[in-house]
């Protein structure tokens, strides 16, 4: 009986390991993609912006805030005169 | 050209003073001038792990501030020649780093020391970032777990857009990943993730592995780091994770650890 357990917690413990690395994988890459996605919008407003009218990097500021149940997107640009 | 090295991790409680104080103890060993600088203002215990904490007068936030000079603050290390202490303020809070202030002292400081060792407080917040603005590399210190992997992960991208290389557009710091606390027997069982799976998630060249060890525990209760001491397992492992960052591949000594972690386990 116990030799049986002992195949059992044997097998259960190492899922854990496997498990722990699945969840990471998955974590971690939704984790990047969100770090990577804001810097990502902002270059591709800018590229848009440009077609029209002739800015800086730093002429475009964004930022990112949490309220409550949604996130608000605010964008700042400074067009030239 | 002296160099500049983080010790940071993200998650707390993993190894980053033990690290900072065992690593560059091992630089100094190998006759490099090396100095290390506590960032975690508030949370001052490098001093006590390094054993230096009643030599304590002036601290790194009077060095920013002008209210001493350099060489009042600096510790030097009582066993090691070529080692040296910049303590953190125990009275202040982080905010007191300032960019300006930090960037005057280092630059002070590559005049006359190889590597420059910035030990980083736990968190996100500006004490994490402060410690690794300036950073020429960076030690990622991680546990085989799913909280610490992670927040080494998010750590990894602070280091890629918060820090002065990412900003001025210089090439990237290097990044080393170092496993502590791990153990191979549990590793065998299942139930801790391996090298290779923190390796694959993280994906930044590994520097070294430091075995969990009850000698880490004996080394900052007497205030001597780990690596003073070439007896002890974690001790050795410090010592090739130095020596493979100075660019040598110890392949014998790793060798010998092996047969010690099979043979000779005096736990």
């Amino acid at each position: 009986m116990r030799f049986i357990e002992h195949i059992f917690s044997l097998f259960s413990s190492q899922k854990s390991a496997k498990l722990a690395k699945e969840r990471l994988q998955i974590i971690v890459t939704h984790d990047r993609r969100k770090r990577r996605y804001l810097p990502l919008l902002q270059q591709e407003l800018l590229d848009v912006v440009r077609k029209y009218a002739s800015i800086d990097d730093d002429d475009i500021k964004i930022h990112l805030e949490k309220q409550g149940n949604y996130e608000v997107l605010e964008m700042n640009i400074a067009l030239p005169k | 050209m002296s160099k500049i090295i983080v010790i940071t991790s993200g998650k707390g409680g993993v190894g980053k003073t033990t690290t900072s104080a065992a690593f560059a103890t091992g630089l100094a060993l190998r006759d490099y001038k090396t100095i290390v600088i506590d960032f975690d203002v508030g949370l001052r215990n490098l001093d006590l792990v390094m054993g230096c904490e009643r030599r304590v007068v002036y601290d790194f936030i009077n060095v920013i501030n002008g209210e001493a000079n350099i060489n009042q603050a600096l510790i030097k290390d009582k066993r090691v020649e070529n080692l040296f202490i910049l303590p953190a303020s125990q009275t202040r809070n982080k905010d007191a780093l300032t960019l300006k202030g930090i960037a005057r002292v280092l630059e002070e400081l590559k005049k006359n020391f190889d590597y420059i060792i910035c030990d980083s407080p736990a968190g996100i917040e500006h004490g994490a970032i402060m410690a690794m603005y300036f950073a020429d590399e960076a030690l990622i210190v991680t546990n085989p777990e799913v909280s610490s992997v992670r927040d080494s992960d998010r750590i990894i991208g602070m280091l890629s857009s918060k820090t002065r290389r990412a900003m001025q557009k210089m090439p990237p710091i290097k990044e080393h990943l170092l496993i502590t606390r791990y153990e191979q027997k549990r590793v065998n069982k299942g139930e801790m993730l391996s090298i290779k799976d923190v390796e694959e998630i993280l994906a930044i060249p590994l520097l070294g592995v430091i075995p969990e060890s009850l000698e880490i525990l004996k080394a900052s209760n007497s205030g001597v780091p780990i690596t003073y001491n070439k007896e002890t397992d974690a001790g050795q492992a410090y010592l090739d994770v130095v020596a493979r960052f100075l660019g040598e591949e110890p392949p014998k000594r790793k060798k010998k650890g092996f047969f010690r972690r099979w043979f000779g386990r005096k736990l």
